[in-house]
Order: structure tokens, then sequence, then C-alpha cells
């Protein structure tokens, strides 16, 4: 497959940059992406030349922004397949996503003795706020296990469904393991339990084709910055019948129909979630991330993505002592590993002298560091303007990195 | 601003990495326990996942008798914990503790250990760190340990 990724190299012009006098070798793709000029010029157009508040004014401008506001939405609810607008809910990200459904569900759907199942990968963000909600409503949290190659055992699940069973929350694609988990197949099972799914996109929404119709989740979440697009903005999409009894996470401005000191009546959907002034540039410029991703494609992304992988990893077994940790049969463009002699710190640092950023440390999945009994990993994650020179340099200076500290 | 960090990566790396603590990460000195009744103290940088724990024998001129550490980290953080074991042993607890504002500063680059006066001794390879903000935290662990130890905070220090 001839896959010409120069043509994309040219939209982000952080790629001509030297670090440390060497060319910019970006793996760190899974912690945020490079931004494309296209998304950025959406943004700076709307600062320089929109810059009015949404929703509010009956201004020219005030028309103009919330015109281009809505229209991201639609197309955020047309890329991952959404039935209806009022579903995609602006978050500032997917933890905030994660906090607003524990906290609203918790509210409305949830009470003491009922349980939340989640994932030994699961990210922090998809930990610590069912752990906040156990506090206040004595939910029990269960957690799903998985195996030694970073997949999760389906037959434990399907055992640990039950009538208690309100939530599952699990994590697409493991941003420290790079695991891609069936998550069809789970939002099935959990339906057959009458138990409610949420999806973390966070890492698979830049990689694969995200159908919420056709994977029938209850909610799913995912960060703008993951994918191409700008920082502090998430996407929170939930079906329409279970937004509408959840009631707000925050109260603000926008969020209301009217308000007096006695009562307060909400807006509907979704404004009833977007309390405050959203970030409005950046929902602006998602609209232009996601057309670029869609105009490359997402399955010419991930394929050639899938490619990389397979190039680095059996590059990486070939370096002794290096041990790649997550082998899932299954896995989006992450690889983790470990050295016997070096750490992944050192690693990082010994890297960032050659140009190369990749991530080093826990990658916010502690349980799943405690799981292989590792303190930390080196982390490369790749996406489609990396190439396999890129890759091959890296190897050669993993190699050396692992001379030097011998 | 942007590309301040980035210089000369040959001269970085020796910075950083001086061949003394390479040497220590490698053959770190009074890497073991000491049984109670020395203090142990606890320290932890979830950045890095750098764990170590710090034994300490304090006698009653407060002179510093034993001191050692044990755990796991990275290359900076074991040779830091290494030198400052063998700088501190002997010393009372005065002397420790204007050792460690020394340190301090040199970390900070407020202290340049080829102008300024100091009693850092070996304590100076650890000079380049400066540069390298992120790992400024894993060469002081051991120290903020030791200086929360002291103090009184018996709890797990964190340096993130």
């Amino acid at each position: 497959m001839n896959f010409d990724y120069n043509l994309y190299r040219q939209e982000f012009p952080i790629l001509e940059r030297k670090i440390n006098q060497k060319d910019l070798i970006y793996f760190d793709n899974a912690a945020t992406t490079l931004k494309p000029k296209c998304m950025m010029e959406e943004m700076q157009k709307y600062y320089l030349m929109g810059a009015a508040n949404i929703h509010r004014a009956v201004h020219t401008l005030g028309e103009e922004a919330t015109l281009l506001y809505e229209n991201s939405r639609k197309k955020v609810a047309q890329y991952i397949g959404a039935k209806k607008t009022e579903e995609i809910i602006f978050t500032k990200g997917t933890t905030e996503a994660m906090n607003l459904l524990a906290t609203s569900l918790g509210l409305s759907f949830l009470k003491e003795g009922d349980e939340v199942l989640i994932s030994q990968m699961e990210h922090h963000s998809n930990i610590v706020p069912w752990q906040l909600l156990r506090e206040h409503r004595g939910i029990k949290l269960k957690i799903i296990p998985m195996n030694l190659k970073g997949e999760i055992l389906i037959d434990e699940y399907k055992k640990m469904l039950g009538p208690q069973t309100k939530i599952v929350s699990v994590v697409w694609v493991s941003n420290s393991l790079g695991t891609i988990n069936p998550i069809k197949e789970m939002i099935d099972l959990a339906h057959q339990n009458k138990s409610l799914f949420i999806v973390d996109a966070a890492q698979a929404v830049a990689h694969m084709k995200v159908d919420v119709t056709d994977l029938d989740c209850d909610f799913l979440a995912f960060s703008a910055h993951k994918i191409y697009g700008p920082t502090g903005l998430g996407v929170l999409y939930g079906k329409e019948k279970l937004l509408e009894k959840m009631p707000p996470y925050q109260g603000g401005g926008d969020m209301i129909s009217s308000v007096t000191f006695e009562k307060t009546t909400f807006n509907t959907l979704p404004y009833k979630f977007e309390a405050g002034t959203p970030p409005i540039a950046e929902v602006i410029s998602l609209k232009a991330a996601l057309e670029f991703v869609e105009k490359i494609g997402l399955e010419a992304i991930s394929q050639y993505e899938h490619t990389l992988l397979t190039h680095a990893e059996n590059k990486m077994r070939e370096i002794p002592g290096i041990s790649i940790i997550g082998q899932a049969e299954k896995k989006a463009s992450v690889l983790s590993f470990i050295s016997e002699q070096v750490h992944p710190h050192d690693m990082g640092t010994f890297l960032d002298q050659e140009g190369i950023a990749i991530r080093t440390g826990h990658h916010c999945t502690q349980p799943v560091m405690n799981f292989f009994d590792i303190p930390a990993t080196a982390r490369a994650s790749f996406c489609f303007y990396n190439t396999k020179e890129e890759i091959d340099f890296f190897i050669e200076k993993v190699k050396k990195c692992l001379e030097f500290f011998a | 601003m942007f590309g301040v960090f980035c210089v000369n990566s040959t001269q970085n790396m020796q910075d950083i990495y001086q061949q003394m603590i390479l040497e220590h990460n490698k053959n770190p000195r009074n890497f073991r326990e000491i049984p109670a009744p020395a203090e142990k103290f606890e320290g932890y940088n979830p950045l890095c996942g750098d764990h170590l724990w710090l034994y300490i024998k304090v006698n009653e001129n407060n002179i510093i008798e034993d001191i050692s550490f044990q755990g796991k980290g990275c290359a900076i953080s074991k040779a830091s914990a290494s030198l400052m074991t063998t700088q501190l042993k002997g010393k009372n607890l005065e002397e420790a503790k204007s050792i460690f504002e020394e340190f301090h500063k040199l970390l900070i680059h407020e202290l340049d250990p080829e102008l300024d006066q100091h009693n850092l001794g070996k304590l100076k390879v650890f000079s380049g760190i400066w540069k390298f903000p992120a790992r400024v935290k894993c060469a002081s662990l051991a120290w903020h340990t030791l200086k929360s130890g002291l103090e009184g905070k018996k709890e797990s220090v964190k340096t993130e």
C-alpha cells in the first residue's frame, strides 16, 4: 500500500523543528497529537474576525459564532454516527465527560449497593470519578481482570455481570498497552444484563472508525486534542432518552431556560449540560480537524499505522533485554516497553537528546503498572505522519541508550 | 520561549549524566537496610515511579552515624541517593541541613559550583540537572525524603 505521508506532514509545521539540533521525531501521539494548519486557521479566524459569544446576541457576529459552533456539533454527530445533534455535549475533555457521567448518573440512576464495572486497564479518569461517587453514594466498584498480554478476560466479565451491575465503563483502546478491547461484544453483554455501557474512546477516535449507532453504546467520550484538534475540549455522546432523565452537572449560563430565586428551569439538550461560555474557538476548529482526518481516510490511517506498529515491534523484539508491555492480539499503534537495565525516565531523556519525543512514566494507569509489577514504561505511540525511517532511527538510538547506561 | 531547552545534545548528555552519576547508578553505595531502631523514611516520585526508603541512625550528639537507602528508581534518583549517603555520613544534622540548602540551590541553578563557595564535594556532579527541569525532582527525591523525615513527617514524601 502506498500511503503518501509527505502530503500530510506539510500540514504540521512543528515537524520542521529541530530539537537538540536533531529533526523532531514525535512519538507521543497517545498523549496528544500534533496540530494541523487547517485547524489552527479556523481557530485564528474566529479569534481575529469572529470572537462573539454564542446563543446570546442578536447581532451578526453573535449569529455567526452560534452558527459555526452548532455546525461543529453537527459535524461531530455525523463523524461518530450519532442520530441526533442533541446527543453531542461539549466538555473540556474526556476526563470532564467521565466526571459528568459519574456525578449525574450517580444522582439519578445509582443507589447504595449498585455496582459499576471498570477494567484493570482504565485511565485514572475512569477510576477516580467512580471512587468519588463511591464515597458519596456507597456504590461498589468492581474490576474486570486482564491477562498478561493485556487482554480483558471476557469470561470473567460475563460472570461479573449481575443484577446489581448498573453501569459498565470501559476503555476502547488502552493508552498504556495499546489493546483494542472487543467493545461491541462487551456492550451487547452489558445490554443483555440491562446495564448501561460507557465507552472511553479517547485513544480510539483518531485511529479507528467510531459509530455509536452501530456500537449501540449508551455513552461515549473523547478529547479533541487526541484527534488533531485543540486542547481544553472534549465530546460526550449520550443517548437522548438517558440524557433527558439525567440532572445537570454544573449550573450557570446557557444551561437554563428561566431563573428566579425560587426556581430554575433547565434548558433542553444539549445545552442543559453546557454551563457557561464554552471554548468556542476550540469547538469551531474541531470541525476542521475532523474534516482533515476524513480527507485522509480513517481506513487508510489505521492500515498505515498498523504497518508502523508491526515494523516497530519486530525491530524492538530483536533488542536483547527489552520487553514489550502489552502484547494483545488486537492493538492500536502504541508500543510500551521496558529495559532490564535502563529506567524509562533515563531512556526518555536520552532519546530527547536525539530529537525523539516519547512518553515515560505510568501514563495515568497506575493499576496497569502494578499489574505488571513495574514502576513505569517507555511508550512510543505512532500516527499517520510518522515513518518507518523515523522508527529505524529510534530503534538505533534505543540500542545506543542501552550501551550508554551499560 | 519555544526552543529555550534546545542546546547541544552531546554536551547535554554529558552534563546530566556525568561519569560519577553513571557509576553510582550501577554500584550504589550504602544500598542496604539499617535495622530498627534506625529511622526509616519513604520517598516516592509518581511521575517516574521512583520509590525509595531511607534509613538513618543519628546519635545523641546529633551526628549521622549511619545512613543508607533502598528502592527502585532512575539513574539520577539512585545516584543522588547514593551520593547523599556518602556525603552525609559522619556529619551533624546542622551541617546536613546546610548541605541540603546548597544542593537545592545547585539544582535550581542559583549556585555555581565553580564560582560560589560551597561544601558540596562530589555532589557538584549534579550541576547540569537544572537544564532538565523534569529531572530536578529525581535528583532531589532522596533529599526531600530525608528533610521531611527528620522534620517528623513520617508519611510518604512525593516530589511530583
